[in-house]
């Protein structure tokens, strides 16, 4: 799962502002294939990590709620431009995914 | 006397097959281990949700958090829902959903330096509140909104 996350991260006064969007199915499970009446799998994000010069500044848990193509914002302090920040996902059958953003 | 003697035998011999299990990866210490609250995520109850995340179910209404979320979705499977929270020191934001599923959405867990503000997009099978639980110390407080949805976001 190459390049499946999309940051964006912005400094203004101070405040860094992430936005960041991920490419997933994020499947919950009960969502039924109407040809064979069985249930797809399911396959969503767990665990999200995003850091700062190796600080976590987010780190955040998912249920199967998350809707498809999962979006995430958030802001920080402590950063300036040219920093980079690193977002990195788990999902629940192992797959995995990071990248990392110059700040602007 | 040669009873005891035997389940002593019989003991050691299941114990001994369960380290063998570990190490041969049959038995995931991931799955021991497992920093994601599977339990939570899976409780059909708000309570019990909140009490398996956040280690305690004891909330206070507070008017320091803001939850951004349209009161109409067209769509239940994209939510745009926004918290902010001015509550100081904030731990961490939930987001539950009681008529889900499952009601625990999302726990985003602020490092140092971060603000109490996250906003993400979520699934509702139906209309429902919308529960965003901040957790700053040892306290939790919670604000809730309706959210009607015209189509669900699960099954299909």
């Amino acid at each position: 799962m190459a390049k499946s996350i999309k940051v964006r991260a912005k400094v203004k006064s101070g405040v860094t502002v992430v936005k960041a969007l991920i490419s997933h199915p994020m499947e919950t499970g009960m969502r039924k294939n109407k040809k064979t009446g069985k249930k797809f799998p399911a396959h969503f994000i767990q665990e999200i990590t995003c850091s700062h010069n190796g600080n976590n500044v987010l780190m955040a848990d998912w249920g199967t709620a998350i809707s498809k193509n999962p979006y995430l914002s958030f802001k920080f302090s402590g950063a300036k431009a040219g920093d980079t920040l690193k977002v990195s996902w788990v999902d629940n059958k192992g797959e995995s995914d990071s990248a990392e953003a110059k700040i602007k | 006397m040669n009873n005891k003697r035997r389940s002593f035998i019989k003991s050691s011999a299941a114990a001994g097959a369960f380290g063998v299990a570990v190490s041969a990866g049959l038995i995931t210490p991931r799955a021991v281990l497992a920093a994601w609250p599977k339990a939570a995520f899976e409780a059909t109850e708000v309570n019990a949700a909140v009490q398996g995340s956040l280690g305690s179910s004891a909330m206070m209404d507070s008017s320091d958090i803001t939850l951004k979320a349209p009161e109409i979705a067209e769509n239940g499977a994209v939510v745009p829902i926004t918290v902010t929270s001015k509550i100081p020191n904030t731990d961490s934001i939930s987001l539950l959903i009681p008529k889900n599923p499952t009601p625990l959405t999302a726990v985003f867990k602020f490092g140092s330096g971060a603000e109490g503000f996250v906003s993400t997009r979520v699934k509702m099978s139906k209309t429902s509140d919308v529960v965003a639980v901040v957790k700053s110390g040892d306290k939790l407080y919670s604000t809730k909104l309706t959210v009607k949805v015209t189509i669900g976001g699960c099954g299909g």
